[in-house]
């Protein structure tokens, strides 16, 4: 099947096509700020920098850092660029830590944020003749709005069933014949989960696609989506505070994601010495928002840990790749000194057959920190042999030693005793108290 | 001639193995013979039953993890060194058991084994072979 693009001429445009708009839009971008964002100009005043300096991505580097510190700092308006009345709409971060940041948009702003996502649904096959269910949160959380707009703009028939009532959601899905999924990578697990108990194999789930993101997960989880629901998983990125979901998307080559360059420019960095790092390494993702009106962030820490290649790409698409982020930097774990992504441990837990239902609980005995993975029992692991579910247990603790460099404890629970999300899974329970 | 033995997976935590004990009470379930495995955080709990289809299907829908196997059922001559005659066979035989549990029958004079062996035919026929009596699911669930 020839790949499809919803905006061709930007999708695969030359690379120097795109230098030259991110050159003149940076150099816009940063007039704007000096001009309409205060707190950001004083960041630029105590650097010694002005919009004078900028004369192109060439010198990003100039440029002072925004972090999530600094947009609970500026809450609610401090780093609006518009004034209000010129402002539509408002989307919120989930708000897992501290205080909520709100981000701004104007109708242009939601226009840009649409085409985004209407990208990364023609990337999944997505065309007019399908039926696209939004399983994300609608509300202040972005997911649902975001696709939305997008599946509007593709022309999907798009049913916007946000999350919760599983069994609502099959029905739709099974009487409506949706063709395309769009939600949280956990709660498309338990979709399929749910499915497979009522008996339904993947041949009659109408299902082709899914596009999930919204938290971080891993190859393993992909495949094991993609096998329950017969479809091909593609992986959706974004952050509120960027608009929300499609700042990167997965393409037919399901090996990392495009950015979305026309908009936003990204740079990673040493997440501790601050310095630009080149392409192939890993690193945190900065993003600096060229477009955008209403909230238009510059060289915004985004605490993802990740690495850029600018490989050519199969299906043609011209855009800067991201690989999967290995987990939020703000999700990172360190256990008697070691950092532990989540997503490590779900690897483990996926290579030996264990369904991604697990948990990890963190706590501290006798000044040592202590790691329980919590992992549910499944009928095709169970056995009467004591001894042969001891030796599997085994493996999962040497497999995590050996990802992890960290000795951890199994303990196996009863089917279903882990709370299953319809969002944001929650992982990890830290009990910690320092 | 062997017996079906249903095994649960049980979580170690408190409560657990009365979860799955009033579930079999709720369905009128009689339990023939019960055994328990564990180690320091899960269990196997090991039982024989009077109605097997119905077990296995309440056990399931209340969300418990269970396997159906097959073991021998064999009666003990309730006598000092009954055990001991019943072992010295399956030892000649070179039969391995990976477990063993015994429960009293209702009828005088006779107490049973429950055994899981690796190569359970053999062992049954060594067993008849020496004069052993077998008991079957029938036969089971009337003692």
């Amino acid at each position: 099947m020839a790949e499809r693009y919803y905006q061709p001429e930007i999708e695969t445009a030359s690379r120097e096509q795109i230098k030259q708009w991110q050159d003149e839009r940076l150099v816009k971008q940063v007039h704007h700020v000096w001009n309409s964002v205060p707190y950001y100009r004083r960041k630029m005043e105590e650097k010694g920098v002005t919009p004078d300096d900028i004369h192109g991505t060439e010198d990003l580097y100039k440029l002072p850092f925004l972090s999530k510190a600094d947009l609970r700092e500026a809450y609610p308006y401090g780093l609006l660029g518009e004034e209000l009345k010129n402002c539509v709409r408002i989307q919120s971060t989930s708000g897992t830590t501290g205080k909520r940041v709100v981000a701004f948009y104007t109708q242009a702003d939601i226009d840009l944020w649409e085409d985004c996502c209407a990208r990364a649904i023609t990337a999944a096959g997505g065309t007019n003749e399908d039926v696209c269910q939004i399983s994300y949160g609608y509300g202040l959380f972005p997911g649902g709005p975001g696709l939305n707009g997008g599946s509007h703009k593709v022309g999907c028939l798009t049913v916007p069933a946000s999350s919760g009532n599983t069994e609502r959601q099959i029905m739709f899905i099974r009487d409506l014949n949706a063709t395309i999924l769009c939600c949280t990578p956990s709660y498309a697990a338990y979709i399929g989960e749910t499915m497979k108990e009522m008996g339904l194999t993947p041949d009659q789930i109408p299902l082709k696609a899914g596009i999930f993101g919204a938290e971080a997960w891993s190859e393993e989880m992909r495949q094991d989506i993609q096998k329950t629901l017969g479809i091909k998983a593609y992986d959706i990125y974004g952050l509120t505070e960027l608009s929300g979901p499609g700042v990167a998307f997965e393409c037919s080559a399901q090996n990392g994601m495009h950015i979305n360059e026309d908009h936003f420019i990204p740079e990673v960095i040493d997440p501790v010495t601050e310095e630009v790092l080149p392409d192939g390494q890993q690193g945190e993702l900065v993003f600096t928002a060229i477009d955008k009106q209403a909230f238009p962030l510059l060289r915004y820490r985004t605490r993802d840990i990740c690495v850029l290649s600018r490989e050519k790409c199969p299906c043609g698409r011209t855009h800067v790749k991201m690989s999967k982020p290995r987990g939020r930097s703000d999700d990172m774990l360190i256990i008697r000194g070691v950092n532990v992504f989540p997503s490590q441990i779900e690897t483990v837990l996926l290579n030996q057959g264990y369904p991604a239902n697990y948990q990890i609980i963190v706590d501290r005995v006798n000044h040592t920190d202590t790691l329980d993975v919590q992992v549910e029992m499944t009928p095709e692991m169970f056995t009467d042999n004591l001894g042969e579910i001891e030796k599997r247990q085994k493996a999962l603790v040497d497999g995590l030693r050996s990802m992890l460099g960290l000795g951890a404890k199994v303990t196996l629970v009863a089917p279903k005793s882990i709370v299953r999300s319809e969002g944001k899974a929650v992982r990890v329970i830290d009990k910690r108290k320092i | 001639m062997s017996v079906k033995q249903i095994s649960v997976f049980l979580e170690n935590k408190p409560g657990a193995l009365a979860d799955m004990t009033r579930v079999l009470a709720e369905n009128n379930i009689d339990m023939r013979a019960f055994s328990l495995a564990e180690t320091s955080d899960f269990g196997i709990a090991r039982v024989i039953v009077d109605d097997l289809y119905k077990t296995t299907t309440v056990l399931k829908d209340a969300g418990f993890i269970h396997t159906v196997s097959s073991v021998l059922a064999v009666a003990i001559p309730d006598v000092p060194g009954g055990l001991s005659q019943v072992l010295a066979v399956l030892n000649e035989g070179e039969v391995n058991i990976e477990y063993m549990y015994a429960f009293l029958g209702g009828k005088k004079n006779s107490a049973y084994m429950i055994f899981k062996v690796t190569g359970h035919h053999r062992a049954a026929a060594l067993l008849t072979e020496k004069g052993f009596r077998m008991v079957d699911q029938d036969e089971l669930s009337e003692l």
